[in-house]
C-alpha cells in the first residue's frame, strides 16, 4: 500500500504571532516556519505502518510555496520516500484555501493512486479544518477524522476519533482518508544519516496549473486581529475567599 | 531563541539536534555534574542518531561532513545546556585519523566509531611537565621487532574510561638526534583495552568541572607496530590538524555556551521584578548582557572561518587559536553577566548557571590558554620575535 501524507508549512508553533498592521493578515515576513504539528504526527503514523510491514511508500506532499520544500525535506528525514511539491502561490503571506488544496490532492490521488491518505486533522495556521473532510467527498471515498487510534487491517481501517465528549470507534471502508489528532503518536526527530539520505531523495516539483486547479482565493479575509489582553488576576487569601468569589461571580 | 548570525544552511541540523537534546533536560546534566558521572544515555543518543559520526566518510558509514557541521553539534550540545566536552574528543580526533590513517587503519575502526561500537573519545599529548611546549615530550616509543615499548607519563587525558581508543603523542627519535625539535615524534592509535593495566596506568584527577580527566603512566606498554598512524617521525605535524580541529570546536562549545548564558540572562532579567520593575529595564543590566551578545557574534564570525580553512584543507591556525580565543572570552563574559543578572540565585545548583559558569572557564585554560593564543598571533601571525 502507497501513503499519499499531505503537508503544510505553516508558522511555527513556539512564534509569538504578530498581526500586520493594515489587519490582512499575519506577518510572516522573516519568521520561522515548520511542518504543522498535526501533519508531523500523520507523518509518523505513515513511517509507523511502513515499518509494521503495512505499508510500502510513503509519499509527502505539499502545496503552497517554493520553500515548502524545506517542509517535505523535513518529511523525507522523518522517513518519507519521495515528495511532491505543488507551487501555488509566489507570496509567502497567501494561503491556499482548502477547496483548492483538496482539489489537487485529488488530482494527486488520482495519480498516485495510494491506499490512504493520512493528514493532519487541521493546520495550526488558520485551523480550517476542512481540506482532509473535503477530499474524501472529491473522491467520495470513506473518512476517518480526528484519529487517536489507527488499525489498518487488510480493505478496513478501525479508527478511533476524538470526539466531543470521548472517544468513537469507527470502522471505514479502505482507499480512506484519515485525519490526525494531537494524541495518535509522538514524531520522531531526524537523525542525521536520514536527514543527509533525505537531500538524495527524490523532490518533483509541480505547480497548480500543471493539475489545472484554479487557486484564487473565494474568501475574504475582512479583519485580522489580535485576541484580547487578558486581564490581570487577583490572589485570594485562602480557599474560603476564593469560593465565596466564585460563587459571586456565578461560576459556581 | 535569539537570532544569531549563523547561516540558515544548517538549520535542519539545528532543529534535529534540539530535539534530541530536549529530551534532555537540564535536571539531567545538572545530576550528572553534581555526582561527576558520564551522561551515557546522551552520548548514546548522540550516537545513535549519527551525530558524533558526522565527519566518517559515507562509505564507512558516517555523514562525510566537515568541521563546520561536527562544530555545530558541539555548539547546540552546550546551547541545549549540555557539555559538549563529554564527547567532543570523538570529533577532533577523528581529522588525525581520516587524514593520516592508513586505508586498513580506517577499514578496521571507522565503520565502529560510526556504529557507536568503538569510541575514539582520547588524546594523549600534554604531559606534566611539558604543557603546551609539546616538541618536549619526555614519553618514548621505541621500537622492538613488531612492537614498540612506550614508557613515560601524560596527564589531563581525558575520557579515558569512557574510550576504547586512544591517540598518542610519543617521541620515537630522541630531541637530540633530531634535525629539527619538531622531527621524531610519531602517532599511535592505541587499543585502551589492551593497554590499561597491561603497561599503562590511569589514575582519575577530580576536578572543578565534573571532566573525567586522567593521569597516565606508561611502563613498558607494548603496542603493535600497525598502531603506528602515518609515517614514523611526522606525528606531530598530524597532531597540529588535531589542535586546530579541537581548538575550532571549543571555540563552538564556548558560543553555544555563550547563547545559552545570554538567552537566561535575559530570559531572568525581563521576569525579575525588584522595586516594581523588571530588572531588564535597567541600562545596567542590559548593557553587560548586550555586550557580550555582540562579542559572541563577532567570534561566530570566526569560528565559521576557521572550519572553512580546515574543511578547504587550508592553513587554520591561525583563524583556530583566534577564534578559539575570541569565543572563550566572549562566553566566560556572558557567563558573568549571566550570574550578576541572577544575584544570589546564579549559585544555586537549580538554575544551572554555576554549572555552566565553571564549566565555561576552563575553555579559558584548556586546550591552550589565552596567553598562548597572543604569543602564537605575536609570533606567527605579526612575525614578532620569539618569547619563549
Amino acid at each position: 500500500m502507497k501513503v499519499l501524507v499531505p503537508v503544510k508549512r505553516v508558522i511555527d508553533y513556539n512564534v509569538k504571532v504578530r498581526v500586520k498592521a493594515d489587519g490582512s493578515g499575519v506577518d510572516l515576513a522573516n519568521v520561522k516556519m515548520s511542518m504543522n504539528p498535526f501533519d508531523e504526527i500523520a507523518v509518523e503514523e505513515a513511517i509507523r505502518l511502513k515499518e509494521a510491514g503495512k505499508a510500502e511508500e510513503i509519499v509527502a506532499v505539499s502545496i503552497g510555496v517554493k520553500q515548502a520544500q524545506e517542509t517535505l525535506r523535513t518529511a523525507l528525514a522523518m522517513g518519507a520516500d519521495r515528495a511532491i511539491l505543488v507551487i501555488a502561490a509566489d507570496d509567502v503571506h497567501q494561503d491556499i484555501e482548502p477547496l483548492a488544496v483538496a482539489k489537487i490532492l485529488a488530482k494527486v490521488v488520482e495519480e498516485e493512486q495510494p491506499g490512504l491518505v493520512l493528514a493532519g486533522k487541521q493546520a495550526i495556521d488558520n485551523d480550517m479544518n476542512a481540506t482532509g473532510q473535503m477530499l474524501s467527498a472529491l473522491l467520495g471515498w470513506s473518512q476517518g477524522t480526528f484519529a487517536s487510534e489507527l488499525d489498518i487491517d487488510g480493505d478496513h481501517a478501525k479508527v478511533t476519533r476524538e470526539v466531543d465528549g470521548g472517544l468513537q470507534t469507527i470502522k471505514v471502508k479502505m482507499p480512506a482518508i484519515v485525519t490526525v489528532d494531537l494524541r495518535l503518536n509522538e514524531p520522531r526527530y531526524a537523525s542525521l544519516p536520514n536527514i543527509m539520505k533525505a537531500k538524495k531523495k527524490p523532490l518533483d516539483e509541480k505547480t497548480a496549473a500543471d493539475y489545472g486547479v484554479d487557486v484564487t482565493p473565494r474568501l475574504e479575509i475582512v479583519k485580522t486581529a489580535e485576541p484580547e489582553a487578558r486581564a490581570a488576576g487577583e490572589m485570594v487569601p485562602d480557599v474560603d475567599t476564593l469560593v465565596a468569589k466564585l460563587k459571586e461571580k456565578g461560576v459556581v | 531563541m535569539i537570532p544569531t548570525s549563523a547561516s540558515a544552511a544548517h538549520d535542519d541540523l539545528r532543529e534535529a539536534l534540539r530535539a534530541l537534546c530536549a529530551e534532555f533536560p537540564a535536571d539531567y546534566h545538572r545530576i550528572h555534574a553534581r555526582n561527576e558521572t558520564y551522561p551515557v544515555e546522551f552520548i548514546d543518543a548522540l550516537t545513535r542518531d549519527g551525530w558524533l559520526a558526522a565527519m566518517i566518510p559515507e562509505e564507512f558509514g558516517g555523514a562525510g561532513l566537515g568541521l563546520t557541521e561536527a562544530s555545530i553539534v558541539m555548539e547546540e550540545i552546550n546551547r541545549g545546556g549540555g557539555n559538549a566536552g563529554h564527547c567532543h574528543g570523538q570529533m577532533y580526533n577523528m581529522g588525525t585519523l581520516l587524514r593520516h590513517g592508513s586505508d586498513a587503519q580506517k577499514a578496521q575502526y571507522l565503520p565502529g566509531i560510526a556504529s557507536g561500537e568503538l569510541r575514539l573519545q582520547s588524546m594523549a599529548v600534554t604531559e606534566p611537565t611539558t604543557g603546551t611546549d609539546t616538541t618536549k615530550i619526555k614519553t618514548s616509543a621505541v621500537k622492538q621487532g613488531d612492537r614498540y615499548l612506550v614508557n613515560g607519563q601524560k596527564v589531563w587525558i581525558s575520557r579515558l574510561e569512557h574510550s576504547d581508543l586512544m591517540i598518542l603523542l610519543a617521541r620515537t627519535t630522541p630531541l637530540d638526534q633530531v634535525k629539527r625539535k619538531s622531527l621524531g615524534m610519531s602517532i599511535f592509535l592505541v587499543d585502551l583495552k589492551q593497554a590499561i593495566g597491561k603497561g599503562m596506568d590511569i589514575r582519575p584527577i577530580r576536578n572543578m568541572v565534573g571532566h573525567a580527566t586522567h593521569e597516565v603512566f606508561f611502563d613498558n606498554l607494548e603496542i603493535p607496530a600497525e598502531s603506528l598512524i602515518g609515517e614514523e617521525g611526522m606525528g606531530f605535524r598530524y597532531i597540529l590538524d588535531g589542535l586546530n580541529a579541537e581548538r575550532t570546536l571549543i571555540a563552538a562549545e564556548c558560543i553555544g555556551d555563550g547563547y545559552w548564558f545570554v538567552e537566561k540572562a535575559a530570559a531572568y532579567a525581563g521576569e525579575r521584578v525588584v522595586f516594581g520593575r523588571a530588572i531588564g529595564q535597567n541600562q545596567g543590566v542590559q548593557f553587560p548582557i548586550a555586550k557580550s551578545y555582540v562579542n559572541i557574534e563577532a567570534a561566530n564570525l570566526m569560528r565559521f572561518e576557521a572550519c572553512r580553512r580546515f574543511d578547504a584543507h587550508e592553513d587554520c591556525g591561525a583563524q583556530a587559536n583566534m577564534a578559539k580565543m575570541l569565543a572563550a572570552d566572549a562566553s566566560w563574559e556572558a557567563a558573568n553577566a549571566c550570574l550578576q543578572s541572577h544575584g544570589g540565585f546564579g549559585f544555586a545548583e537549580e538554575y544551572d548557571v554555576e554549572r555552566k559558569f565553571r564549566e565555561t572557564r576552563l575553555y579559558q585554560v584548556a586546550p591552550i590558554s589565552t596567553n598562548l593564543i597572543l604569543s602564537y598571533v605575536a609570533e606567527h601571525v605579526l612575525g614578532m620575535p620569539r618569547s619563549f
